[in-house]
């Protein structure tokens, strides 16, 4: 049975002599949300962006479902002002919808008041979901989600979160998605796969969460932390947490402090 | 004086051709490809140049040199080493100088070359062949414009978004790399190599105040060119300057014209 939508087996990838990704392998089912954490530079996007066919790499080797309708949501991007275009416009490319087709979608995710409007006027927030409609449009049989959340405060984020999971609920979609902030996608994911080049570790949110790895990544202080009290007086040097098992992959750049997330 | 053929000549020429710098035009202004412009505006010397040594028909030589610079733009482009902006001003100046060094070379041979047509443009002197030419090159970039718009605009909101969505973006590029050699070519007679890039760009620039959707920017900038040219020519016949410069400088006229309008 092949069932699944992407297939990636022992994927490597690199750049000017600089390993970016290790031996990564990684399947993505119907109806199943894998969420990618990692630190900054971990190769998160770029792991995306070879999944998409966006990157090239002779290293390992990547199978998809015939016929696959990926809906991609880049990374939070800036539409230059001089490019007059409304969001029913920005919406209507790369699909031959009707504008009732696109109100529809618009409405249930809660943007059908923007239409009219310039996609250069909406906020943060409102172009994530602008962004996340247009991938929803294509019909997609996985939806790959870079950041949904970036520039998106912290109720919108756990209600973007939310959101996500009920697309998956109605269209039955498989969901990859990237974040840096594993405790906020905790709810609306079924796997996490840690990132550091290599996969540090992969499972069920809750499994990652307590793994020794990932600890070491992002700091065990992190753990059982209550997302609206982020407390600040915590350490996040990796050489402090001596007990876990060493990993020397994830410590190759020991200036490059995991824990980097934004407390916006 | 004004119901002399050869004025009806350049009237139609001009009109010929900001017909087709209009959208194109403002695709350069959305992709910031002006200084792209002014490249194969400056390597259309050294294609004229080829042609004149070689014996071939100018359109040709310069098309093919077009060609080349935009190949080289692309290849250099990927080692990502130097920005698009350094790289371009290599080639841009380059080209110019080389053709200003062939054209002297031929000069000495004893070829007569009027060099100031070249650099300001020659709109008195076409003649009704030329003006068939012109009308089958215009009438064939526009059918590709307007064949390939959905995926020129898409690339020009965002590429990699246009790529996972199936757009052919490396194909579409280089298209429209021709199509503005093309452009470049026929339009030389009329303004000059110096001031192409500028019907290009201020036309479009003009027409963004006005536009609420990329397609009316684009019919927006045919209809600021159309004046320019009507206006440039009218004040060539009028006060006896040079007809090239008056149409740029009539378009910038309108370009400070469409700032008195309120932004919405």
């Amino acid at each position: 049975m092949n069932s699944f939508l992407i297939k990636a087996e022992h994927i490597g990838l690199q750049i000017n002599q600089r390993q970016i990704l290790d031996n990564i392998s990684l399947t993505i089912n119907p109806g199943e949300i894998l969420t990618l954490i990692g630190p900054n530079g971990s190769g998160k996007t770029s792991l995306v962006r070879v999944l998409l066919g966006l990157l090239e790499t002779k290293q390992g080797s990547l199978q998809k479902k015939d016929q696959l309708v990926i809906g991609y949501m880049p990374q939070k991007f800036h539409i230059d002002a001089v490019l007059p275009m409304s969001v029913l416009r920005f919406l209507q490319m790369g699909n031959k919808l009707t504008p009732d087709e696109i109100q529809t979608t618009a409405s249930s995710l809660g943007i059908a008041s923007l239409l009219a409007q310039p996609v250069q006027s909406v906020s943060g927030g409102e172009f994530q979901r602008v962004l996340l409609t247009r991938a929803l449009l294509r019909k997609p049989d996985l939806l790959v989600l870079d950041e949904p959340a970036q520039g998106v405060d912290i109720n919108g984020q756990q209600q973007l979160y939310q959101l996500i999971s009920k697309i998956r609920d109605d269209y039955g979609c498989g969901v990859l998605m990237v974040s840096h902030d594993l405790h906020l996608v905790m709810e609306a994911t079924d796997q996490v796969l840690c990132l550091n080049t290599h996969i540090c570790c992969t499972g069920h949110p809750e499994a990652v969460s307590k793994h020794p790895e990932y600890l070491k990544l992002f700091g065990s202080s992190l753990d059982g932390m209550a997302v609206y009290t982020h407390n600040h007086d915590h350490s996040h040097d990796f050489a402090a947490d001596s007990d876990v098992p060493n990993c020397s992959s994830c410590e190759k750049n020991p200036l490059q402090k995991a824990h980097d997330h934004d407390h916006g | 004086m004004i119901m002399d053929e050869f004025i009806w000549r350049a009237l139609l020429a001009g009109m010929l051709v900001v017909i087709v710098s209009g959208p194109l035009g403002c695709v350069v202004v959305w992709r910031r490809m002006s200084y792209f412009g002014d490249a194969l505006a400056h390597a259309a010397l050294l294609g004229t140049a080829m042609a004149l040594m070689f014996d071939m028909k100018p359109l040709i030589g310069v098309i093919i040199i077009g060609g080349l610079i935009s190949y080289l733009l692309m290849s250099l482009q990927r080692k990502k080493d130097l920005s698009s902006d350094a790289i371009l001003g290599i080639l841009s100046h380059g080209a110019l100088a080389s053709g200003l060094v062939m054209m002297a070379v031929m000069q000495s041979q004893g070829e007569r070359i009027d060099l100031m047509a070249y650099l300001f443009g020659d709109i008195l002197s076409v003649s009704w062949q030329y003006i068939i030419w012109l009308a089958i090159a215009c009438v064939v970039v526009l059918a590709f414009v307007v064949r390939l718009w959905e995926s020129i605009l898409s690339i020009a909101v965002h590429e990699e978004l246009a790529r996972s969505e199936g757009v052919a973006v490396d194909r579409v590029r280089l298209v429209f790399m021709l199509l503005m050699a093309v452009l470049v070519a026929v339009a030389m007679k009329i303004v000059g190599i110096i001031l192409i890039t500028a019907l290009l760009i201020i036309p479009a620039a003009s027409a963004r105040r006005f536009a609420s959707s990329p397609e009316r920017m684009a019919v927006l900038a045919v209809v600021f060119g159309l004046f320019s040219v009507v206006m440039g020519m009218f004040a060539s016949m009028q006060w006896d300057t040079p007809a090239g410069p008056s149409i740029v400088l009539s378009a910038v006229l309108l370009f400070f014209a469409s700032r008195l309008k309120p932004v919405i």
